[in-house]
């Protein structure tokens, strides 16, 4: 079995990165793992996702309801990907919303975030909802948003992989001159996520 | 990974790697000396990455102008000794079929791999063909890696068959494998000594009929021989779990079958197929002898598993198989782990101890699609053919073929700017045709720069000669941004990121005959409208060059523009032109007004969209 992450949002999020931060940090433990990342046509707006699973798996696709984490970058993003999840997911979620593009061209309005949160409150065993934008502002640029992000789910309980080895990690493959804004991000995030 | 430790000669260190990343590792340490492509996703990152490490590899790397001379560059340079590498997405071997075709009735001196992603569920294609029908009627071997891992294993593997075979070969990945990350054991790795090879004169190297007889018989005794070496590859190997049912699997589609048969401790035999063609048939004969029922699991077309129903036929065998031919799976679409999990419990039953999941959300959620970016050149050229058609006032619906690229987009509302697509290039063939089937319906069709080099330009070539009339828009962008932003021969770049010479598009155009051609900047947006009316009322082919750099590579440009892009809200009519017309994602509506967001590149073609100047430069 496998420790299944689902981390979704939007093309420019830094959800890439944020996913083989994760994965190198596995490897460094001594742990498999297998990542599957979809983002065709991410850098024109679209949606991207990637499925890390830490463990004995081969195959890199989440099937439904077996995401044990979900990490969404957006919060409609962390709802559009419910049937991933069962009532003992974790999910972590940031609660700045990006206007898809298009809305102005949609029948549906943007969805209220309150209600996004309860739903999935009801359905899920976790959820830590933070505004990581907010937080990448606080910690000096807003491109650190995904390190925020990173640093909520190191908080989870069972996230299998230790915090000095995710900031390891993140250390090799950040820029040196960032680090520090991203490493601020990071814990400020983490303890908005710890209980 | 940084991409540079791709060159790291060490040996036995782990990585997390990206599928692609595998590919170069693997091409690397087999001593490659020359590689070719056309970007196609999912293979463009492998490019992508030769484009930067090639110099120090001291490989020669090009972007070929299509994959069929990428092909060629890659099968003539394998013919003087070389060891050579070529790669693409399923589509593109379309392209490339005629020369492949005969590539394996050549041979090659040296060794010659041809490495195709295909793209199951189409996430970034027209189609969902599978490239192993290629390697059946080519008689060209092929392996289907599972894995990063893999992928860098089996290329060893497969050079090695090249080279003692003189045949090139294939590697069949799919963009789950190629996009796939995993923890990666790297092989020694020496740095490419060799530069050159030599042309001999020594075989047939000309199918010319009389030749091609005999190239064609020795080619069918070359895959005879590769039969007795499939059959005993370590590429396929029977996992024995002692039982009476058994699954047949290969590519991406193994990893969905051993995890549902490991996380539920079934008790299920696999034959892993990773040398698939020639398909080894003894060993697949013993594996249904084994077993009573077997499973046939691959993505897309049953291809491995009418092999196995042959085998069953020509030996009478009352193994009984299923797959995509009697309903059990569908020959549509990539697998998934449940997919797998319901065919197996057909195989036979088990208790079902999955988590249950949520059911999706009752939320009516607005969907995300794909757009053109915030001040995209393109925009502006669909946003102007759109104004020019509808102040015609037609009666009838306007033809506008399109081309592979970003510019696809124009598809979407409010431009409708794409009604007819096929393939590369085709735009412009297809506005032939229906310049000689329509009569009063006017045709714009788009092309990107890349595309027109492509593919674009014998097409135009039979639209002078055979007298048609349509208006072609060349949208150049100065770059193959759809894949991510590869130079192509109109970028003064070439593939070792050397200077080279750019080749004029307006130079071809003016060179095949056309006599109406304008290259307009598209942002003015004003004047290009008037343009487009002209080329209507132009009675032949019309050639407008769109010329403006991507947002990719125009960064220093936009960092330049120093005012700001501001509304006036008093000014503002509230028509919502610029919403509902030029529809720019920077644009939105909040409590009504119009608002321009932090997305806005100052592009400043909405100031020329408004028509009461309430859009203005600001400081």
């Amino acid at each position: 079995m496998a420790y299944n992450i689902y981390i979704c949002g939007i093309g420019g999020q830094g959800i890439i990165k944020t996913s083989i931060v994760i994965g190198q940090t596995a490897l460094k433990e001594d742990l498999n793992v297998v990542m599957s990342e979809i983002h065709g046509m991410s850098q024109r707006g679209g949606v991207v996702s990637t499925e890390l699973k830490i463990g004995e798996d081969e195959s890199p696709i989440i099937q439904d309801g077996a995401a044990d984490l979900i990490l969404a970058f957006e919060p409609v993003e962390a709802i559009r990907c419910l049937e991933k999840t069962n009532k003992d997911t974790t999910v972590v979620v940031n609660t700045s919303i990006v206007l898809p593009s298009t809305i102005n061209q949609q029948d549906v309005d943007y969805p209220d975030v309150e209600d996004i949160l309860s739903e999935l409150k009801g359905k899920v065993k976790d959820v830590f909802s933070m505004d990581a934008n907010q937080i990448a502002l606080n910690a000096g640029h807003p491109l650190s948003m995904n390190m925020a992000m990173l640093g909520g789910v190191t908080a989870v309980d069972d996230f299998p992989l230790e915090k000095d080895d995710i900031i390891e990690t993140m250390k090799e493959n950040l820029p040196p001159k960032s680090i520090d804004i991203n490493l601020e991000a990071f814990n400020q995030g983490y303890n908005s996520c710890k209980k | 990974m940084n991409i540079k430790e791709l060159l790291n000669p060490e040996e036995g260190k782990k990585y997390f790697m990206l599928g692609n990343e595998a590919a170069v590792r693997g091409v690397l340490e087999s001593g490659l000396n020359l590689a070719a492509t056309y970007p196609g996703t999912p293979s463009s990152e492998i490019g992508d990455i030769l484009y930067k490490i090639a110099k120090d590899a001291n490989v020669y790397f090009e972007f070929s102008a299509n994959e069929k001379v990428a092909v060629e560059v890659a099968a003539s340079a394998a013919s003087t000794g070389l060891r050579t590498f070529s790669f693409m997405k399923h589509v593109g071997v379309n392209v490339a079929a005629d020369s492949l075709m005969s590539s394996a009735y050549i041979g090659v001196e040296g060794s010659f791999l041809l490495l195709v992603a295909d793209d199951p569920s189409t996430f970034s294609s027209q189609n969902e063909q599978d490239t192993r029908h290629f390697a059946r009627q080519s008689n060209i071997p092929l392996f289907e890696p599972s894995n990063p891992q893999e992928i860098k294993d089996f290329i060893h593997y497969a050079y090695d068959i090249s080279e003692e075979y003189d045949l090139p070969v294939i590697i069949r990945t799919t963009t789950r494998v190629s996009h796939m990350r995993g923890v990666v054991t790297t092989g020694a790795y020496d740095k490419n000594q060799v530069n050159y090879g030599e042309f001999k004169n020594e075989r047939l190297h000309v199918p010319v009929p009389e030749a091609a007889r005999i190239m064609h018989k020795n080619l069918v005794e070359k895959i005879d021989k590769l039969r007795e070496v499939s059959e005993n590859s370590p590429l396929n190997k029977i996992i024995d779990n002692g039982s009476n049912v058994g699954v047949i699997t290969s590519g991406g589609a193994y990893n969905y079958v051993i995890d549902v048969i490991k996380q539920n401790n079934l008790n299920i035999n696999v034959l892993k197929i990773g040398f698939s063609h020639p398909y080894p048939e003894n060993l697949v004969k013993k594996f249904l002898e084994d077993n009573e029922e077997v499973l046939v699991v691959e993505e897309v077309d049953p291809l491995n598993e009418m092999e196995t129903l042959a085998i069953v036929g020509k030996y009478n065998l009352s193994t009984r198989v299923h797959g995509k031919r009697d309903g059990t799976l569908s020959e549509i679409f990539e697998y998934n782990p449940n997919i797998i999990f319901d065919a197996l419990q057909k195989l036979q039953s088990f208790e079902d101890n999955r988590k249950k999941a949520n059911d999706k959300t009752e939320i009516p959620l607005p969907s995300r699609p794909a757009t053109l970016c915030a001040g995209c050149p393109h925009r502006a050229a669909y946003y102007s053919a759109r104004q020019a058609i509808d102040s015609l006032n037609l009666d009838v619906e306007s033809i506008h073929p399109s081309d592979i690229g970003c510019y696809t987009l124009g598809i979407a509302p409010p431009y409708n700017m794409a009604n007819y697509l096929m393939s590369m290039g085709a735009s412009v063939g297809t506005s032939c045709g229906f310049s000689k089937s329509t009569d009063k319906q006017p045709i714009i069709s788009f092309i990107g720069d890349s595309t027109f080099f492509h593919a674009g330009i014998p097409p135009l070539i039979n639209a002078i000669h055979n007298k048609t009339k349509f208006t072609l828009v060349i949208l150049d962008n100065r770059i193959t941004a759809m894949t991510g932003g590869q130079t192509n021969p109109g970028i003064p770049i070439d593939g070792m990121g050397q200077d080279a010479p750019a080749i004029s598009i307006e130079k071809i155009v003016e060179a095949v005959g056309v006599e109406f051609i304008k290259v307009v900047n598209p942002l003015d947006v004003n004047n290009m409208i008037e343009v487009y009316k002209d080329a209507l009322n132009y009675d032949g082919v019309s050639v407008i060059i769109s010329k403006y750099p991507c947002n990719l590579i125009n960064k220093q440009e936009i960092r330049s523009r120093k005012y700001t892009i501001d509304v006036d809200q008093d000014k503002c009519i509230h028509c919502n032109k610029c919403i509902s017309q030029l529809a720019c994602p920077s644009i939105n509506l909040i409590d009504a007004n119009i608002n321009i967001d932090q997305s806005c590149v100052k592009c400043g073609v909405c100031i020329d969209v408004c028509p009461v100047d309430a859009i203005h430069k600001g400081e």
